[in-house]
């Protein structure tokens, strides 16, 4: 059970956008910008960015949601997602991901261990500056979010099927929908609220 | 030298953020809603939270101008400010304070590091749900912007005034249209 009196059923970061609307807007709306708005990467790679970010921080939820929707945007194929949290080197995906992959586990780190090597090797594979940008602000944003999630002990279903629906919903619809979801859910679950541990 | 081309002269966060305005603007948007929003929790001790994280994290930019930021706020105590990153648990602030900053610390290792103790030591200093929330995304956000401005490698000036200056701005005007007086001042510059 979470630390903090959080609206019953709400997965993950949902009972936390709930609990605080005002920091939830800027959350999703960096979250539209980073993975749904158009971009020279795919949404399908940048959610698989954010995936192995979230499962080298070890956070369930994040890792299993947007590797859920990561799938979504791959025609269903969650064996890739699986690849590239084991093993991105061997994973079937372009060299400039791998590239990118490679800085964003060392922003995973820390900031300081991107080296201009990194960046070389990304350029050499045709990633443009905004790509490179983009990468190191998706690791870092995972960063935040994967902290926020576990650092207030939210609960985390434990099922992919269950992340399924509401992957596909943000697959098509972006992220700037999700502060009005979860508003509509707390609403309808007549106020009930779960015991902080 | 910055891993991508950022405008020359723009120190920290705002090379990148003038360089991409679409992320800019949910990021100071979260800056100011944490840091400057209503809240039980002054800004002062806000901005502290920031910079002990910051500091953790070893991100020159950050600690720096939001230890100024928090100086501003604290009538310019800058040895408070020094004593906070140096050791919370020794510095001449609030048990609530020093409970929260703990909790920081957790976070700033991982989410996973918060534990229900640290949450009680908090509660026994008087922590309501809302500031163990904002404390712990203050901290979380602050392992994200330390992670931005260094892992694209940007320049930070090192005249302590340039800070002190940038923060007691940033303390009375704020952290939206941050980027745009920048962008101002930089379109000034080249003049």
């Amino acid at each position: 059970m979470a630390y903090i009196h959080l609206t019953e059923g709400l997965p993950g970061i949902r009972a936390l956008f709930d609990f605080r609307p005002e920091t939830a807007k800027p959350l999703c709306a960096l979250a539209d910008v980073l993975l749904h708005q158009s971009n020279s990467l795919s949404r399908a790679d940048r959610e698989l960015i954010a995936t192995y970010v979230s499962s080298l921080n070890d956070c369930y939820y994040c890792q299993t949601a947007h590797g859920a929707i990561a799938a979504h945007h791959l025609n269903g194929n969650e064996n890739l997602v699986v690849q590239v949290k084991r093993d991105f080197t061997a994973a079937p995906i372009s060299d400039k991901l791998k590239a990118l992959l490679a800085i964003a586990r060392k922003v995973q780190t820390s900031g300081k261990q991107v080296t201009t090597e990194d960046v070389e090797t990304a350029r050499r594979q045709g990633a443009s500056d905004v790509e490179i940008h983009d990468t190191v602000l998706i690791a870092a944003a995972f960063c935040m979010y994967n902290r926020y999630v576990d650092g207030l002990g939210t609960w985390a279903p434990e099922a992919l099927e269950s992340y399924k629906p509401r992957a596909a919903v943000v697959a098509e619809g972006g992220y700037n929908r999700i502060p009005s979801d979860v508003r509509a859910h707390a609403q309808s679950s007549t106020g009930s609220t779960s015991h902080t541990r | 030298m910055p891993h991508i081309t950022l405008t020359e002269g723009a120190p920290g966060i705002l090379g990148p953020m003038l360089f991409r305005p679409e992320t800019a603007k949910p990021l100071n948007e979260l800056a100011e809603s944490l840091l400057r929003g209503p809240n039980s929790l002054s800004q002062g001790e806000r901005e502290l939270i920031a910079t002990y994280v910051s500091s953790q994290n070893d991100c020159f930019f950050c600690q720096t101008i939001h230890g100024a930021v928090a100086a501003h706020h604290l009538q310019g105590n800058e040895t408070l400010v020094a004593e906070t990153k140096r050791a919370p648990e020794n510095a001449s602030i609030s048990a609530k304070l020093k409970a929260l900053l703990a909790i920081a610390a957790k976070v700033q290792g991982g989410g996973k590091h918060v534990k229900p103790d640290d949450i009680e030591r908090a509660r026994q200093q008087g922590a309501t749900d809302l500031e163990i929330h904002d404390t712990v995304l203050i901290a979380a956000a602050f392992c994200m912007y330390n992670r931005y401005v260094d892992g694209l490698a940007t320049w930070a000036p090192h005249d302590p005034n340039v800070y002190r200056q940038q923060g007691a701005r940033l303390a009375t005007e704020g952290y939206i249209g941050s980027t745009e007086r920048q962008r101002a001042d930089s379109a000034a510059q080249t003049v």
